[in-house]
């Protein structure tokens, strides 16, 4: 269990943690950053669940190495409400009812943003593709697309 | 506490409609700004630094006897602090109390492959799994069946004792005249159909946190329940502890669907490794955990008849059904109740056969999952309805409506139906799908196919009938002005705790900002029943309506004295009130500084039962499909059928669904949706399978629920009945439409093909060997056609 300095931005924000060489960025997240936004709903890369934005880009933390993410962008759900406002998406996923148990919602958000950074105005089947990796048991996704939507709108 | 209780002797009286202050409106969810920001706290993120870490060993065997549990290298190991087996348990457990055969870790023997049998707890996760493979198993197998038909055969090894043929339960029920109903019928038809075992697939994954305090001998434990109590109960039972000493919380929870409902495994030994431990102990599950955990719909063979008149009415039912139920009683007769009970019962029908079996096999147990009992019963019924519309040359939709119900009316079963939307549903559906223009008429390969179901808004009779009321609701009131409900429904996702707030805002005529809801911690919330059986909007609704109406009360009797008038003369407006038509008004800070003298703290209670004439029938069994309301829905589905990959895909969906009163219309709307869509994944793709009990599909990839790619739009109208009995009319919106999805499927792939499928899921390799067959039967017709001409032209 060897241990490296790990230098990573994690919302914004520059830390430096001794980190196992195996730990899951899932793990490192949520136990020693303390950001729990960020769920694993599944034994590795099946549901969507632990998305988070690396660089910029959908990655999912539980099949991603901690110290593969040294000198990088990180961020997870709890960036997007800046000065205690929710981003668009958290907004929608609110108010559309986007969220149920709410146990995807995380995962599914930071798809869904990365998705509005890329493409700001998605057609519907650009909305489905993007959030194909992320299961959500709850809904039927009829209101996570419409959600999406609506946040893409209101942008 | 100064309890100003409203009993439930009232139940019967229908109460008003709401004005619609509250009730009635599009409202996020009151914990909706946690779930989106990532702030929810569920088990596994509830912070615990100091928690041991829990792991469970697993059978590798399917069926066999314990002969002896080696633990002594794993206690000897470095960081482990606690090695628990079945001997660390007081008594076995069940949720059903007749039917407690079941151990958090198995004692004596085995009943399937991944049955949990020890558990460690260790310092961290390497350690507790290094503690693992240090115990030595020495397990002798035993013959292992891994089907009903194997484990009900006449020289079978009984799973559990007094259970000849494996047979768990045995149902037999008959209702009217069923010879003179099949004699009185133009048209006989009978069929066999086949589901595939289905699991919940909540994404939350099982997690529980225990705090055991060896100087008080007290335990909390978080877990994600949707039945707290039961959890409770069974702690106490299978730790030998007094219940009093132990605390359950539920935190936010992941969804459920059916998988929570019973008090599992995982539950009491992260329990018992913390009294071991003398301290915290965390277990986390995995995904494989989740399916060997399982409590889903089991696999399932139902064999059909039905008589029915030229018109279409039915005038005869039989029907036959074997359910692979797993290897433990868990919910496994309420289940093959549930399939007779809610067979038929949405519709008239005169004369009823059902002969149920609920069958112990060696693969996990099977258990509640949404749509209890009744979805594959209902996906035969509907499927056969269809055939036999067409062969009598009538419109499915004809043939729903020549069996309609006019409520109030008792079944042939003694359900008690007092409102019934199906008619609107059906009207709705017909008209929104272009039924008319295009059912039929589509090109090949595309098709319409419509269905109908109901189900119950909460059992009439609850598991544990001890003469307490179904739900209690406590309300605290204090010198802040803000109103705190107090409740123990699990809020799982459905949006529990947003309704109660609406409904005693509603009452109240009181903004939400004023209230608060604490769900579901068993030192502060009065017990409830929990969340199953869609009851909690009807039942706990009622109670928390009656707990607002005794607080109004309260509150307008204080003004009344303030203001020296009668209680008559106040004019109530929530945030004001006063003397009517004059200019004396209070403040709600005044109503209620005025409710506190001489009493302080306010702590009103609302109750609520199911009245009797609801609890259904007199026969064995009666119990289980009783309910103070039925909800019902209709629905159309179209599909689009690749004839050669046999793929299948849904294209639209359109589905109503009358739930009384839409308390929250946004909810509703969500709820029915994603049952919808939950049938949709048992029709389309969704089965476990075993290879001699080994799970072959334990993980999200190969158990194939629905991507938002395959999931179409489904297109929700929310038909009112307006019930007598529900909270404001309303009823349940969580379940019911699900059953009708998986033969809505299989009859709109009749429309597109001509090609009836008997067995779910409709996969594309089901799909194509239906084709196949369907073309060799119609080659040998053409043969044995040719033959015969030959034959009788010679």
């Amino acid at each position: 269990m060897a241990k490296r300095l790990l230098s990573i931005t994690v919302n914004g924000r520059l830390r430096e943690d001794a980190v196992a060489e195996h730990a899951l960025l899932v793990d490192y997240l949520r136990e020693t950053a303390g950001l729990t936004g960020t769920k694993q709903g599944c034994d590795g890369g099946e549901c969507g669940a632990c998305t988070v934005l690396v660089d910029g880009e959908p990655r999912l933390a539980c099949i991603t190495l901690a110290v593969g993410c040294e000198g990088r962008r990180v961020e997870t759900i709890e960036s997007l409400t800046v000065d205690g406002r929710m981003g668009r998406l958290q907004q929608a996923f609110h108010e559309k009812l986007g969220t149920q148990c709410g146990f995807c919602t995380p995962g599914m958000i930071m798809a869904a943003e990365a998705l509005l950074r890329r493409a700001p105005r998605p057609t519907e089947q650009e909305i489905r593709d993007a959030l194909a990796g992320n299961l959500c048991r709850c809904t039927g996704y009829v209101k996570i697309v419409e959600s999406v939507q609506a946040a893409a709108e209101g942008a | 506490m100064d309890s100003l209780a409203d009993q439930a002797g009232d139940a019967g009286a229908a109460r008003g409609a709401p004005h619609g202050h509250a009730a009635g409106q599009r409202t996020p969810l009151i914990d909706g700004i946690e779930k989106v920001t990532g702030r929810a706290r569920y088990t596994a993120d509830l912070p615990f630094p100091d928690a041991l870490v829990g792991r469970i060993l697993r059978s590798p065997v399917a069926h066999g006897t314990i002969r002896g549990i080696d633990t002594r290298a794993a206690r000897a190991m470095p960081g482990v602090r606690a090695v628990v087996t079945g001997e660390d348990f007081a008594a076995p457990y069940g949720v059903i109390p007749i039917a407690q055969n079941e151990w958090p870790l198995a004692r004596g023997r085995v009943r399937y492959r991944g049955e949990p049998v020890a558990a460690v707890a260790a310092v961290d996760a390497e350690t507790a799994e290094a503690a693992l493979a240090a115990i030595a198993l020495d397990i002798e197998p035993l013959p292992a069946y891994f089907s009903a038909a194997a484990a009900r055969a006449a020289d079978a090894v009984l799973l559990h004792e007094k259970k000849a043929g494996n047979i768990e339960r045995e149902v037999d029920q008959n209702f009217g005249d069923v010879d003179g109903g099949f004699a009185a019928a133009d048209l006989v038809c009978e069929q066999t159909y086949h589901y595939a075992e289905v699991a919940h697939g909540q994404i939350e994954l099982n997690a529980a946190v225990a705090s055991y305090e060896p100087e008080r001998d007290r335990l909390t434990t978080h877990s994600v329940t949707q039945v707290p109590y039961y959890l409770h109960l069974t702690l106490a039972q299978t730790l030998g502890m007094d219940a009093s000493r132990i605390r359950v919380i539920k935190p936010f929870v992941g969804g459920g669907f059916g998988h929570r409902v019973e008090p599992l495994n995982f539950e009491m030994v992260t329990a018992a490794l913390a009294r071991a431990a003398g301290g915290t102990v965390k277990v986390e599950c995995s995904r494989e955990d989740s399916f060997l955990t399982h409590r889903g719909r089991p696999e399932t063979d139902i064999r059909l008849k039905i008589g029915m008149t030229k018109a279409g009415a039915i005038t005869a039912v039989d029907c036959e059904i074997v359910q692979r139920g797993g290897a433990y009683g868990g919910y496994g007769l309420v289940t093959i109740l549930y399939a007779g009970a809610l067979l038929h019962a949405l519709y008239t029908a005169p004369a009823v056969k059902y002969r149920g079996y609920r069958v112990y096999t060696n693969t996990p147990p099977c258990g509640a999952m949404r749509g209890h009992g009744a979805v594959d019963a209902r996906h035969a019924f509907e499927s056969l309805l269809d055939r036999m519309a067409g062969e009598l040359g009538l419109d499915p939709f004809a043939v729903r409506r020549a069996n309609l119900i006019a409520p109030p009316y008792r079944t042939i079963n003694d359900l008690q139906v007092n409102s019934y939307g199906l008619p609107a549903c059906l009207d709705w559906v017909e008209q929104a799908s272009g039924w008319k223009e295009r059912h039929g008429k589509l090109p090949r390969g595309r098709g319409l196919g419509m269905a109908c179901s109901h189900y119950v808004s909460g059992s009439a009779k609850p598991v544990h009938w001890s003469g307490e009321p179904h739900a209690v609701i406590n309300l605290k009131l204090d010198y802040d002005g803000g109103i705190t409900v107090l409740t123990g429904a699990s809020d799982i996702g459905q949006g529990s705790s947003t309704l109660l707030a609406q409904v005693v805002a509603e009452v109240l005529s009181l903004s939400l900002a004023r209230i608060r809801v604490i769900a579901t911690d068993s030192a502060l919330t009065p017990k409830d029943n929990g969340s199953y059986s869609s009851r909690v909007s009807f039942m706990v609704g009622n109670a928390a309506l009656r707990a607002a109406e005794a607080l109004k009360r309260t509150l307008v009797e204080a003004a009344a004295r303030k203001l020296e008038v009668s209680p008559a003369d106040i004019e109530w407006n929530g945030e004001q009130c006063g003397v009517a038509g004059t200019d004396r008004t209070l403040t709600f800070q005044e109503a209620v500084e005025a409710a506190l003298v001489d009493t302080g703290t306010l702590s009103i209670k609302g109750t609520w039962s199911t009245p009797p004439e609801t609890q259904g029938g007199k026969f064995r069994g009666a119990a289980v499909g009783s309910t103070a309301g039925f909800s019902y829905a209709a629905q159309v589905v179209e599909v689009a059928v690749d004839e050669d990959t046999g793929q299948v895909s849904v294209e639209r969906v359109w589905v109503a669904h009358d739930c009384g009163f839409a308390i929250n219309p946004l909810a509703v709307e969500g709820q029915v949706q994603g049952g919808v869509w939950m049938g949709m994944g048992q029709a389309l793709s969704e089965e476990t399978s075993y290879h001699e009990g080994l799970p072959l599909r334990p993980n999200m990839l190969d158990y194939r629920i629905p991507t938002i790619v395959e999931s179409p739009p489904i297109d929700v109208k929310l038909v009112e009945s307006i019930d007598p009995l529900g909270p404001f009319g309303a009823k349940e919106a969580s379940e019911g439409a699900l059953h009708g999805f998986p033969p809505a499927l299989t009859n709109a792939i009749a429309d597109a093909l001509g090609l009836r499928l008997t067995e779910l899921p409709a996969s594309p390799d089901r799909v194509l060997e239906a084709l196949h067959a369907k073309a060799r039967e119609a080659r040998l017709g053409a043969r044995m056609e040719k033959a015969k001409a030959k034959a009788e032209g010679v």
